[in-house]
């Protein structure tokens, strides 16, 4: 019997003991990185956030905003999707992968003054699995069952056995969480903000979960912790939330780690794209993201903007359904593969800020195979292949792409789709184009597997772990892609919980293998997307997942 | 007059019946839900099977309709899917914002548009009334969202005097008593903020107040033409009143009821919301509200919001009758 508890490895890399030092740096002096302590950022998102606790949102605006405010147990490297020590300054899991370690960071405080321990830490995954009634909907907690499968008490058959077992708080700084079923995916998924670790003191003291079910008008919380006292251990505390204006923070001074150099990091909402360009020229907001390519050149042009890129994360790709004749043919999606100019697209829609993509998740993540079956542009080849499959051609296929919309990993979806109807139509199809509105209409045809033969889509990751990529699209059977592949749903089932980091990712690289040979969908790009400042906002790191935090930047330095 | 008030008042409770059926089917025939909308990319068949449940949208829709009624009845509008607040929480402040816009609209509409067709018809035919025909076809046919554009390039990117987005500056502290910014910044009793959410309403006033600026002003000019070529137009002259006594009591009076009637109308419309000027401006208001709630398939705003702005359009006609009254004494007695 190994009795040896491995300091594990899994997707962790150099992180295992790098203690309580990412990050300790100076603080309050000046020009310790450059830029200068003091002022106020306005930053502007896309949409006012839904409510300022991480276990209840899924959108990009809400979790921005909780960033600053709240703390995970284990952190991503800025800039990276390399795991470091957040809360947490190490971790110990068992060889089952059942049980987990986690050793405390000491002197913590949450912006109400009381302690950060392990049962602070217990108290918030206890509430998590508590959930009751509309909490458990994935209108709420949707990444806490995307991870942990299901709650205490399941009140929907749609809902998976939960994952978590108990947390246990050893001692004041050692926290033992314990899993129902081995899993190696919990360390990366810890660093998201639905992992947020919350004052408990807060919690409880503002109703966090209280509230009515209307079985006709939902949830009707009644609680104000995430709506006017939303309390963690981050960098910033918040000071006031005005509906669809503002939401003011302020720098925490009794922050541990390196203390914001902004006073005050304001954040509004701006939905419109020429709109929020504006507002950054008249110098009402100094940030922005979600830029549009054709608005970058006149960034880059203006003596006092610059233009900064968050390392790519996502991938574009063509949907190809199985459950829709030919395409159960191995042979007719080669050809498709074939088709797609995807180099043209990428070259001409993309602002020279995309690369074509080989797999279904990008280089960054471990489990990328270091080489996959490649399908050049090549029309004859195409054609051979449909007439192999005994088809006449020109096949006609119903080739979908979504309207009014434009999401980082497909800015322009009519010009995507144009040059691939156009390329396909040369390579023995006959596309004929249908369109929807993207939200919720494209949506919920993609979903149902109601979107033709072929459609574009795409991802963005939510964490480094190739089962948040490849694992959500292909582990099970769905409408979308219409196919049955029992070797493939294995592959990615045992790679989930494979404990041995080495073999794990050797299991991707397998799956990706099988995936680019099998074609359930043809992946054509990655990009990386653009965010706007004025110039002289300086200390700001693009992540790959988006989450940015705000104590390094500076304003007017 | 009162009997006339009160049987306008009653046809309200048919209409809004009729109307909250009309949306409530109208919206439930929209494809797709609005789990789709919540999760995006991530949606699956089970979460949005989960979500509807939540929402009772899996049960035959006359329950839900009546449901609804039940709580429309208590003051309930119910409570968003996407904030996840009470639906009159969020009209309580969308529209003061929709009024504010509004009332600074028209305002520029009439102070400029009454005057302007009032001077094209008195100087008929002349370079006068050619330039006030050009400028009015131009606020008719100029799109809001590129006049708004130009705006906001020229004030705020080039000359740095006016913002470009919002209803006050983010730097400005202020309790919002009443969301209505003016009224909060006079209650506050703090100039500066009052100032400041006026420079914050003029490139908006200006955008959506350029279609009713050039109707005003087409239909003062028409309707001044037709008055002063009317009889009593010619006996007031011919009793020698002065021009200015015939201009005010009888040309520019009797030439009001034709434009009341096209400012109750315009005004109507813009209380329901200004799409355009709205998301442009990032001015939150009833029209981009409603705009994101169609989008998101959030059916508790659209309900509530809907009939709202109905009940508003239609209280806004009865004043515009009872304006006749006032200006035209012939109305009165009948």
């Amino acid at each position: 019997m190994r009795r040896m508890s491995m300091r594990i490895l899994l997707l962790l890399a150099t992180a295992v003991f790098v203690v309580g030092a990412a990050g300790c740096g100076g603080g309050d002096d000046e020009g310790d990185a450059g830029g200068k302590t003091g002022g106020t950022l306005v930053y502007a998102g896309a949409s006012d956030p839904v409510v300022i606790d991480g276990a209840l949102v899924s959108d990009g605006e809400s979790i921005r905003v909780i960033t600053q405010i709240f703390e995970t147990l284990i952190n991503l490297k800025p800039g990276t999707t390399e795991l470091v020590p957040g809360l947490a300054t190490e971790w110990e899991v068992s060889p089952d992968a059942l049980t987990y370690t986690f050793a405390l960071r000491e002197g913590v405080t949450f912006h109400d003054g009381t302690d950060f321990n392990a049962a602070a830490v217990c108290f918030n995954f206890d509430r998590w699995y508590n959930f009751k009634g509309p909490l458990q909907s994935p209108s709420a907690s949707y990444y806490y069952s995307a991870f942990f499968g299901g709650f205490k008490k399941n009140e929907s058959e749609d809902l998976s056995d939960p994952l978590y077992k108990s947390c246990e708080a050893r001692n004041a700084t050692t926290a033992v969480i314990t899993l129902t079923r081995p899993s190696a995916s919990l360390l990366g998924a810890l660093v998201q903000q639905a992992f947020s670790i919350a004052s408990p003191d807060a919690l409880k003291k503002y109703d966090a979960d209280a509230g009515s079910l209307d079985p006709d008008t939902g949830f009707k919380p009644s609680g104000t912790f995430g709506t006017e006292h939303p309390i963690g251990t981050g960098p910033f505390e918040f000071v006031s939330w005005t509906r669809e204006d503002r939401i003011v923070l302020k720098r925490y001074e009794d922050y541990w780690g390196e203390k914001a150099k902004l006073d005050q990091l304001i954040i509004r909402p701006i939905a419109d794209n020429a709109a929020r360009l504006q507002a950054l020229q008249a110098d009402e907001i100094q940030g922005y993201d979600l830029v549009e390519p054709q608005d970058i050149p006149t960034i880059e042009g203006t003596d006092n903007l610059k233009i900064l890129s968050r390392p790519a994360f996502n991938v574009a790709y063509v949907t190809i359904n199985q459950a829709k004749k030919p395409m159960d043919n191995l042979k007719v999606r080669q050809a498709v593969a074939y088709g797609l100019d995807r180099e043209a697209v990428v070259n001409n829609f993309y602002g020279g800020r995309g690369v074509v993509a080989k797999e279904m998740m990008p280089p960054e993540v471990e489990g990328y195979a270091d080489s996959v079956t490649e399908y050049a542009y090549d029309p004859e080849k195409a054609k051979a292949l449909l007439k192999e499959a005994g088809l006449t051609l020109p096949v006609q296929i119903e080739f979908w792409y979504p309207s009014d919309v434009s999401r980082p990993y497909m800015p322009n979806p009519k010009n995507n789709f144009e040059a691939f109807a156009a390329s396909l139509n040369k390579s023995g199809f006959k596309v004929t184009p249908k369109t929807a509105p993207w939200d919720p209409d494209y949506l919920g045809r993609v979903d149902e597997g109601n979107a033709g033969d072929l459609n574009l889509i795409g991802w963005t990751g939510d964490f480094a772990d190739a089962d948040n990529f490849i694992g959500t699209f292909f582990q099970d059977f769905s409408p979308q892609f219409g196919f049955r592949n029992p070797k493939l749903f294995k592959l990615l089932d045992d790679a989930e919980i494979e404990a041995d980091r080495q073999k794990r990712i050797d299991m991707y690289k397998e799956a990706n293998q099988l995936i680019m040979e099998q074609l359930p969908a043809v992946p054509y790009a990655h990009t990386k997307p653009a965010l706007a400042f004025r110039k002289d906002v300086e200390g700001f790191v693009p992540s790959p997942t988006t989450n940015e935090l705000f104590n390094t930047v500076s304003i007017g330095g | 007059m009162l009997r006339f008030v009160v049987r306008r008042l009653l046809l309200l409770v048919p209409i809004l019946v009729g109307l909250s059926i009309l949306v409530f089917l109208w919206i439930r025939a929209l494809p797709a839900s609005p789990a789709v909308s919540l999760l995006g990319e991530r949606a699956t068949p089970e979460t949005i099977r989960q979500i509807e449940r939540q929402y009772g949208l899996d049960k035959p829709v006359y329950i839900q309709y009546l449901r609804y009624v039940e709580n429309v009845a208590k003051g309930d509008l119910g409570t968003t899917i996407r904030t996840r607040r009470p639906v009159t929480d969020e009209l309580r402040e969308r529209f003061p914002a929709t009024i504010e816009l509004t009332i600074a609209a028209l305002l520029f509409a009439t102070l400029l548009g009454i005057p302007l067709g009032f001077i094209a018809a008195k100087r008929y035919g002349t370079w006068v009334d050619h330039s006030s025909l050009v400028l009015s076809l131009l606020g008719i046919s100029i799109p809001v969202f590129f006049l708004a554009i130009l705006l906001k390039y020229v004030f705020a990117v080039q000359l740095g005097l006016l913002p470009t987005v919002g209803r006050i500056s983010v730097l400005i502290d202020l309790e919002h008593p009443t969301n209505f910014y003016l009224l909060d910044a006079l209650i506050a009793g703090d100039l500066a903020a009052f100032w400041d959410v006026i420079k914050h309403l003029i490139l908006p006033a200006i955008a959506l107040g350029s279609i009713p600026l050039a109707v005003t002003a087409r239909i003062t000019r028409a309707a001044v033409l037709d008055v002063q070529n009317e009889d009593y137009v010619r006996t007031a002259r011919a009793k020698g009143l002065s021009p200015r006594v015939v201009d005010e009591r009888h040309i520019f009076r009797n030439a009001l009821l034709p434009i009341t009637t096209i400012i109750g109308l315009q005004t109507g419309l813009l209380l329901s919301g200004a799409v355009l000027t709205e998301t442009v401006f990032a001015f939150p208001g009833m029209g981009t509200w409603l705009v994101e709630a169609i989008r998101q398939r959030d059916f508790p705003v659209l309900q509530g919001g809907i009939l709202f702005v109905s009940l508003v359009f239609v209280l806004v006609n009865l004043l515009v009758d009872i304006s006749y009254a006032l200006i035209n004494p012939r109305i009165r007695v009948s």
